[in-house]
């Protein structure tokens, strides 16, 4: 992962010793088998806790390495999810061919949508992405006979892994399956972090901190707002298809926009100006969720106000604060 | 030869008319300044020539193009780059990050994900140029945000610098500056001008700044021009001095 150390450097400048945080990271996901049990937790929530990382991080390609606020993203995920579910129970029993057809759906459905509203700014860009969130909403709600309606997409399974030379069992070994799911992870974000490092990337943190000054150096800022919309939503329909192979199971909540709101809420709360900061964010939630979720069915309440003091307190975020505070 | 030529352009917002019926022309390597009492309408004008807006009325001519109703984005590649009466830069990137991100643009690799050895030589190569023109080869590596204002509108003007732009307009760029960072500033326009043979048209309220370095001044008031000629000109020219110098002093 050593391309990921270097590019992330250069991506996040302002940021102090960042490598040592995706050091840290790195250290903790790759022996997360051996801690979490310890800890009284289980795999799958290791898993959970990838995915909706993902999910966040991709996302935060667009609040906060463009400041582009979508609060649809959920659209793109479900979409994922539905991809890869459809194509497992209906054409292939196929994991890789699964994990691309959802891929594709969301993606392509950012990229067709994204210049609808990459000319609206702010407030009224939120609004129109939470409109087309729940068209996808209704729709998967709506169409019973290929999705299952309100219960969900159900009857099928992600299938073992086959590499030519050998089969992975990611169906039943829990463990195996987590790995898998960190080496996507992997690639994603090191895609992500290339990205960042890259002219491209900087043209959309200069979008960020100025568009003025942006279109007067020659960017042209509604083409660049629309490419990074479609690069994070295909990110974000990677998470969701990882969702649906995750729980063999994709149901219309996977779209709808309270999910949009909670993958917010992860990336505010890890910090949005750090790279690992939607991780992070999405680590607290999914804990939170699991402990307070099993005390009490008002968790949200709770969350809510931890978010809330995270947002009064360490404005920059979790991540963002300890960054600063270990690198002075 | 005639690098810009401004023809007859009006602006009018609603009834107001900001700009009525002004024409410029400003030859290759000259150093053209706009000066004018307040609500003179200079803003105004400059935004047309950089195409911040289009002009209700009359055409701007670029090095032999028409460009009136040309966006942004293809002006600046055309060669036109500006800056600003309160200064636009990226204040959470470093210097050498804001001129590099420039650079880029100018070398057309802004939409590229990954750039080979040649091009971020060729790229590097560029942003030390412009550190070096601009001297703020020492601070490259600070945040703009925490420069001094004189150091971030170097910044700026080092970041349009990096378009190699055929004309360079600065709109007051010693705005707000004490003596000794408007002596750095103009100094910097001078080395341009004089140096690089720079293209630039500036807008200036420092009467000190203007008629040092200006090679013609056009003389904006209520929208209209009272006067265009050297300094000795302007300086002599009665109707400026009522309406202008006058009433400064």
């Amino acid at each position: 992962m050593s391309t990921t150390t270097v590019t992330v450097t250069t991506a996040a400048a302002a940021q102090p010793r960042p490598w040592l945080t995706t050091a840290i990271i790195w250290a903790l996901l790759l022996t997360v088998p051996v801690w979490l049990p310890m800890l009284g937790g289980y795999t799958a929530l290791a898993g959970r806790v990838l995915v909706l990382g993902l999910a966040a991080m991709s996302f935060n390609l667009l609040l906060g390495f463009t400041g582009v606020m979508s609060f649809g993203h959920a659209a793109y995920f479900g979409l994922g999810a539905y991809g890869a579910g459809l194509t497992l129970k209906y054409l292939t029993p196929s994991t890789p061919l699964a994990i691309l057809a959802g891929v594709l759906l969301g993606g392509v459905a950012g990229t067709l949508f994204g210049p609808l509203i990459v000319r609206r700014r702010g407030v009224y860009f939120a609004m129109v992405t939470v409109a087309f969130g729940q068209i996808a909403f209704y729709v998967a709600y709506s169409w019973d006979s290929l999705t299952g309606g309100y219960d969900g997409l159900r009857g099928f399974s992600r299938a073992p892994l086959n590499l030519g030379f050998t089969t992975v069992d990611i169906v039943n070994n829990a463990t195996t399956f987590y790995y898998f799911l960190l080496v996507v992870f992997g690639v994603a974000t090191g895609l992500q972090a290339l990205l960042l490092a890259s002219p491209f990337g900087r043209t959309l943190v200069a979008i960020r901190e100025n568009e003025r000054r942006a279109r007067f150096l020659g960017i042209p800022i509604e083409r660049h707002i629309w490419m990074s919309f479609s690069i994070s939503c295909a990110f974000t329909a990677l998470a969701g298809a990882l969702y649906a192979l995750l729980n063999n199971f994709a149901d219309p909540m996977g779209l709808h926009y309270s999910l949009s709101g909670e993958i917010v809420i992860m990336t505010v709360m890890g910090g949005m100006r750090a790279f690992w900061g939607p991780l992070v964010g999405a680590a607290l939630f999914v804990v939170l969720q699991d402990y307070i979720s099993s005390m009490t069915v008002n968790w949200m309440s709770f969350v809510g106000l931890i978010f809330v003091l995270v947002v009064l307190f360490f404005p920059r975020g979790l991540l963002g604060m300890l960054q600063k505070g270990t690198g002075k | 030869m005639t690098m810009l030529d401004v023809r007859n352009i009006t602006k009018q917002f609603g009834s107001l008319v900001a700009v009525s019926n002004v024409s410029m022309q400003v030859a290759a390597g000259e150093l053209r300044a706009i000066i004018g009492p307040n609500g003179a309408g200079k803003t105004t004008f400059f935004n047309m020539i950089s195409g911040f807006f289009a002009p209700t009325k009359g055409d701007i001519v670029f090095d032999g193009a028409v460009v009136t109703k040309v966006p942004v984005t293809e002006r600046v590649t055309m060669g036109m780059a500006r800056t600003f009466q309160i200064t636009e830069i990226f204040p959470e990137l470093t210097v050498r990050e804001n001129i590099r991100i420039g650079v880029e643009s100018a070398q057309g690799l802004r939409q590229r994900f990954w750039l080979g050895s040649g091009h971020r030589a060729a790229v590097k190569r560029g942003i030390d140029e412009a550190l070096t023109l601009s001297g703020l080869t020492s601070q490259a590596d600070r945040l703009v945000g925490e420069l001094s204002h004189g150091d971030q509108r170097a910044a700026e003007i080092a970041t349009a610098l990096t378009l190699k732009p055929r004309l360079l307009l600065l709109d007051e760029p010693t705005a707000g500056m004490g003596e000794h960072e408007t002596y750095a500033v103009a100094n910097l326009i001078r080395r341009l001008h004089k140096q690089s043979a720079y293209t630039i048209v500036l807008i200036e309220h420092d009467m000190r700044v203007v008629f040092n370095l200006a090679d013609k001044i056009t003389v904006l008031g209520e929208g209209k021009m009272l006067a265009e000629g050297t300094p000795t000109e302007i300086a002599d020219n009665p109707i400026v001095q009522e309406a202008y110098l006058g009433k400064a002093e």
